[in-house]
């Protein structure tokens, strides 16, 4: 039994061995469509205006797809890829711009000056539907008769001296 | 008792508010002018002095063993600067007339011509370069550094820098001929 045991090891490894020389000499599988176009829809066609280079169909654009999906078979990561396509075609191959110098202004601009926006018409709605309240006419109006009381008040206390 | 018409204070924006807000809009505007002012420039003209750039080349397709040129390594001589793609044709209706003109001034020592590859990708650019026999110095304009340079509005764009480094003709569009490139060069030479 302690035999067979060690025996059924032995297949086990051997046949490990063998499995594994099989698979390192399969060829990696191609990267699919989505794949490539998952990496191709975050650039743009250096050459086309505003087009995505997913949806470009120009046969530059087809290339440039084709590198792509080579890049990716090679074990390329996706920002090694990217940042390939900006060496070789600028910044501007970017469907995002990056986040240096004055590029910052596009991502903070926009939700500033919304809020910014939003405050204001805050404040304008405020100021439109607040009714103005009794109370505030009247307290001003009380204020001005304490004074003219307080003032009449004084003037007989001097007529009296 | 009559009321009297007391006005309620009035609670403005801060002045430092104000400012910081007017300024912000100053600034937008200035950036907004100079990028609007850039982008309505056309391509550089004769006349311009060109700064000085640098390009790697093609193996294979190098100047004088070096695998990357400077424009300034060439002050005392008239450059040709051509910039083309594999994926343009109109590029390749004056590619042999191109090949034909470098064979004819390659000997001179006074004219180089450097072919600049517009967003390409090397495999299509070397097929393009050996199917039409290109022999001068060429290579990709990495990061279109060069092309903006030159402010390019497409391909083929071809650009005639004299000895002193001024920039003598741009030419839009291919060539019709050897005889036109000539035209351009020979003047420049004298």
């Amino acid at each position: 039994m302690k035999r067979l045991f060690w025996v059924s090891i032995l297949i086990f490894i051997i046949a490990s061995f063998f499995t594994s020389i099989a698979l390192a000499q399969q060829p990696a599988p191609t990267p699919s469509d989505d794949q490539v176009n998952q990496i191709a829809h975050q650039l743009y066609c250096p050459v086309c205006a505003n087009t995505p280079l997913d949806v470009c169909p120009t046969d530059a654009c087809r290339q440039w797809r084709d590198l792509i999906r080579q890049q990716l078979a090679q074990g390329w990561t996706e920002d090694q890829i990217k940042q390939y396509f900006v060496e070789q075609y600028g910044v501007r191959v970017l469907a995002e711009p990056p986040e240096t110098g004055i590029n910052w202004l596009i991502y903070i601009l926009p939700p500033a000056i919304i809020l910014a926006g939003a405050f204001i018409l805050f404040r304008a709605l405020r100021m439109w539907t607040k009714p103005i309240s009794a109370s505030a006419v009247s307290g001003s109006n009380e204020d001005a008769f304490k004074d003219e009381y307080v003032a009449r008040l004084e003037e007989e206390l001097k007529k009296r001296k | 008792m009559t009321e009297s018409t007391t006005s309620v204070p009035r609670r403005g924006v801060p002045l430092w508010v104000q400012i910081i807000v007017w300024i912000s809009l100053l600034g937008l505007l200035v950036i907004v002018a100079v990028e609007l002012n850039r982008s309505q420039q056309g391509q550089v003209g004769p006349g311009a002095k060109i700064s000085n750039f640098s390009m790697p080349l093609f193996s294979g397709y190098n100047w004088n063993g070096q695998s990357q040129i400077h424009l300034s390594d060439f002050r005392g001589k008239v450059v040709m600067v051509n910039f083309w793609a594999s994926w343009c044709k109109p590029c390749e209706q004056e590619a042999d007339d191109l090949e034909q003109a470098w064979q004819f001034y390659k000997n001179d020592g006074r004219v180089v011509f450097i072919g600049a590859d517009y967003v390409d990708t090397e495999p299509e650019a070397r097929a393009y370069l050996a199917k039409f026999g290109i022999t001068f110095a060429n290579g990709p304009d990495l990061g279109t550094s060069v092309s903006q340079l030159f402010r390019i509005k497409g391909v083929p764009e071809t650009y005639f820098i004299d000895q002193q480094g001024v920039l003598q003709y741009a030419q839009i569009g291919p060539f019709s001929s050897v005889d036109e490139i000539k035209s351009i060069i020979n003047p420049m030479l004298k």
